[in-house]
């Protein structure tokens, strides 16, 4: 591989360890610190799970949910006020409030897919009608939540006695080593299984080198997370997400829908796909990520209020499309968005170590989202439809 | 020696990796109609581009000559100024505006204050008289068919007061009537002195229309082939010119052998139009194929073909859709596409870019694309097993592709049109109903497509071919049906048809139809 062929490749990976560089300088090392390092993660958890619902969407044709933040604080209220006012069972609430996000899901994916609302006035709709669904909830107040278990399931740290009690986290240590043996072992478990199967395999080395620095780096953030206060629980649920829509878009026939809807909407139908349902399920599972994300938020701030969720889809759309995702639909990975919502975490993280005004944050994320786009179709001669 | 409005001479253009056009020689006399054919990929729309300055001056080498001064173009406009205006095999009109709009859509006719509004409506009448479009001006192009947006196009480059028209295969989407109507009118511009270029893969067009003819291969020039003398020029000839060897059959034989058995019988089948539903599209049509048989439907286009083979498979089409539908024998009620599917029918479209293939997905995406399920357990796609699926039927219809991850999109038309065969014959469908599927492909890929449709009916499949080339319906079909205004008005053993008994079936039932009205 040329060098050209690379940086068309990796040009997201690329920016990505420019802007860690960046900030990495004029944070003066602050960034790295471990405590940073666990927060960059935190902060973005909900942008990261939004962002894999908000990519099944965008998917289907560039179509996006404008109503995900109105969704997560509409939950967040319903969870909130469930348990400080009413007192109800934690585990019970985060069912109730799970299965809220997916009648939501069903309201809208309803409407877009079998009455063919266009999405974008749908959306614009539900984000008005949950946020002030939310308020009334909240009845204007900030609620707090204080539940225990509730605070446990999700914003709790990993704590096994004997492992954590010293200062270092033994047990972030040993499962960051095991799952960088695990990524390096998949090299040689691959390749076996390709050459059974009378494959072609590839040179070793470039395919070693890359997971090997995969490896190295998951070693490294796992470093860090023992020396702050260990793996987060919040962690575990934003990679469980992640990792399971990497499997539906990429392994699933139904992850395959969403490709082709997006690709050719007509041509699907006419292949026997029920296209409706298709939208319906992007929609469902989108408000379900959402429902989700108010639960990790209201634990994350400990209360919410109405203005909780503001302009998240915003985020989550921003990480898509600097993720390599089409604004046409039809291509983008989990992969690719997930380096977008990394990628716009550190910009936010290291202005806000460096003490940037907030207003200047905004204009700097505006600026960096339009050249991300920029570059990604200059280079590769995305001409969308035109 | 002859008076020469166009003389390229040794245009040589690479791209990356390709020599698409290698000392190519092309010299158009003043007043002629000159035809330019060649297989897909010959260098024909390289060679037009290069002209138009779509490809500007210094991207490749060789000169165009231009009325006795050599020319750089540099962009579109540059070559529009001087007269030359391309008229591409996809038409550049907006749906949502009128006739009038879309003629000065870039070249607006401005008053003082704005466009002149009564100007340009004027003149796109006066343009759209010359061309016999009678239509109003201010008509919006989505009301009018293909055959008239033609036309609109042509009346749009008189209005840029053209001397040399290039048009790229303008007949690819039109009917026979529609087409030799465009063609009469670029005879009747040849005697008011307007000189053309044509590309087209419709050789019985070209002998007709084309006073010489220059024939592509490979980038280079074959030859330019006299068509003026008495006779035309054989089609045959020009064949040969083409694909550099004999075709010694255009269709390939086929021993018939159909069984008593009906694979798809339909009875009384009326569908309704889905916006205006009060019209209707096909009325009351009754047909059958048996197994093993190839059965052609001819008509006109808008004759209700394509609806009919759509509101078969799965009410793909039409609302208000009744009659009955038998396969194998037993009634069956195909509501959606995925029953149509199971039920073992296929419908590979007309249109391999709307409603075929999704062009950014590989080709292995799209061959497993209509059963899926086949390549999958529990949901979750084995993409070994589809991607030897996906090699198995690059093999067996041989399409010219380094591999199947490439994006179907990057493929020749014959080879999209394979992969979306491929589609459908990895569907397990017993009917396959092809809606003019070799319609853009070029002479060598048609043959190979004939083949494949001979192969589907030794294996005791049915094929139901739709399609508006008569020659291709008498070639291979077994039985044909003659279609018009929605309803079957014969149907004729191949032993008794004839492109006359035809035409003379659709012609008739037009007179029935009038004295009616009468």
């Amino acid at each position: 591989m040329n060098v050209k062929a690379f940086v068309k490749k990796y040009t997201m990976v690329i920016a990505l360890v420019a802007v860690f560089i960046l900030f990495g300088l004029l944070t003066h090392g602050r960034l790295f610190y471990p405590q940073n390092m666990s927060n960059l993660m935190l902060q973005n958890s909900y942008v990261l799970v939004l962002a894999c619902g908000m990519l099944c969407c965008i998917l289907t044709g560039g179509n996006i949910d404008l109503s995900v933040g109105s969704t997560v604080c509409l939950v967040g209220a319903l969870a909130a006020q469930l348990m400080d006012k009413n007192g109800m069972n934690a585990y019970l609430v985060i069912f109730v409030c799970l299965m809220v996000g997916a009648v939501i899901g069903g309201w809208q994916g309803f409407w877009i897919g079998y009455v063919h609302i266009p999405p974008f006035i749908c959306t614009l709709s539900g984000m008005f009608l949950f946020r002030g669904l939310g308020r009334v909830i909240l009845a204007s107040k900030t609620v707090p939540v204080k539940d225990k278990t509730f605070l446990n399931v999700f914003a709790s740290y990993v704590q096994i006695p004997g492992l954590d009690d010293n200062k270092i986290k033994m047990s972030a240590i040993i499962v960051g080593i095991a799952i960088a043996v695990i990524v390096l072992l998949t090299v040689f478990t691959g390749r076996a299984k390709r050459a059974r199967k009378g494959y072609a395999v590839g040179p070793l080395g470039p395919e070693l080198l890359k997971k090997a620095i995969i490896a190295g780096l998951i070693v490294f953030y796992a470093w860090k997370l023992a020396n702050y206060k260990g793996i987060p629980v919040m962690l575990i649920w934003v990679l469980a997400v992640v990792f399971i829509y990497a499997f539906i878009t990429s392994k699933t026939a139904l992850g395959r829908y969403f490709y082709a809807v997006g690709g050719n909407e007509k041509a699907t139908k006419l292949s026997g796909i029920d296209t409706r349902k298709v939208y319906f399920l992007a929609y469902l599972s989108m408000s379900f990520l959402a429902g989700l994300s108010g639960l990790l938020m209201a634990a994350r701030i400990a209360s919410v209020n109405g203005d909780t969720g503001n302009a998240f889809e915003m985020d989550a759309i921003g990480s898509c499309f600097i993720g390599g995702a089409s604004a046409y639909g039809g291509s983008g990975t989990v992969a690719g968005i997930c380096i977008g919502a990394i990628f716009l975490g550190v910009i936010n993280q290291g202005m806000s170590i460096i003490g940037l005004d907030n207003n200047w944050q905004y204009i700097v994320k505006g600026a960096v989202l339009l050249v991300a786009v920029i570059f990604d179709v200059v280079s590769n001669h995305k001409t969308g439809k035109a | 020696m002859a008076d020469h409005i166009l003389v390229m001479k040794n245009i040589t253009k690479e791209f990356p990796g390709v020599k698409a056009l290698d000392n190519v020689n092309l010299e158009v006399e003043r007043g002629e109609i000159h035809a330019l054919v060649g297989e897909n990929g010959a260098g024909k729309s390289t060679l037009m581009n290069v002209l138009s300055g779509t490809y500007p001056y210094g991207s490749y080498t060789g000169d165009i000559i231009y009325n006795g001064e050599v020319c750089q173009f540099n962009t579109l406009k540059d070559s529009e100024k001087r007269g030359i205006v391309i008229i591409h095999q996809e038409l550049a009109l907006i749906p949502e505006l009128s006739i009038g709009e879309n003629m000065f859509l870039g070249n607006e006719r401005k008053g003082t204050f704005g466009i002149d509004w009564d100007r340009t409506y004027h003149e796109a009448r006066t343009h759209m008289d010359q061309v016999g479009l009678k239509d109003s001006e201010h008509t919006l192009i989505k009301d009018i068919g293909t055959g008239k947006q033609q036309l609109v196009e042509i009346a749009k480059a008189l209005s840029k007061n053209v001397k040399l028209l290039i048009l790229d295969e303008p007949t690819s989407s039109l009917n026979e009537e529609d087409s030799r109507m465009l063609l009469n009118l670029l005879l009747d511009f040849k005697k008011q002195g307007m000189t053309s270029i044509i590309i087209s893969h419709k050789l019985n067009e070209i002998a007709y229309v084309a006073d010489r003819i220059t024939v592509l291969r490979d980038g280079a020039t074959i030859d330019t082939i006299d068509n003026r003398g008495k006779e035309p020029v054989s089609e045959e000839l020009i064949i040969r010119y083409m694909v550099g060897r004999e075709l010694s059959d255009r269709f390939p034989k086929r021993v018939p052998n159909i069984s008593d058995e009906k694979a798809l019988e339909v009875k009384n089948w009326t569908v309704h139009h889905p916006v205006y539903t009060e019209k209707v599209v096909d009325d009351n049509v009754s047909f059958y194929v048996r197994k093993g048989e190839i059965v052609g439907f001819s008509g006109l286009q808008g004759a209700g073909r394509t609806e009919l083979a759509m509101s078969i498979f799965g009410h793909s089409y039409g609302t208000g859709i009744t009659g009955q539908l038998f396969i194998n024998g037993k009634e069956a009620h195909l509501g959606n596409e995925r029953k149509a599917i199971e039920a073992g029918l296929a419908y590979v479209t007309e249109d391999r870019k709307g409603n075929g293939l999704i062009l950014p997905q590989t080709i292995a995406v799209n061959t497993t694309m209509a059963r899926l399920d086949k390549v999958c357990s529990g949901g979750v796609i084995d993409t070994v097993k589809e991607n030897l699926a996906a090699e198995e039927y690059r093999e067996k219809l041989k399409t010219k592709t380094p591999s199947v991850q490439q994006a179907a999109g990057n493929l020749s038309g014959g080879n999209q049109q394979k992969v979306l065969l491929a589609k459908w014959m990895f569907a397990d469908a017993d009917v396959l109903i092809l809606d003019e599927p070799t319609r853009g492909i070029d002479v060598g890929a048609k043959f190979e497509i004939y083949c494949i449709m001979n192969d589907l009916v030794a294996q005791g499949k049915s094929v139901i071919m739709i399609s508006s080339e008569m020659p291709e319906i008498l070639g291979m079909c077994d039985r044909v049906y003659v279609m018009n205004e929605g309803r079957i008005v014969a149907e004729m053993d191949i032993a008794d048809a004839s492109q006359e008994k035809i035409m003379a079936a659709i012609l008739k039932s037009e007179k029935k139809e009038e004295e009616k009205q009468v």
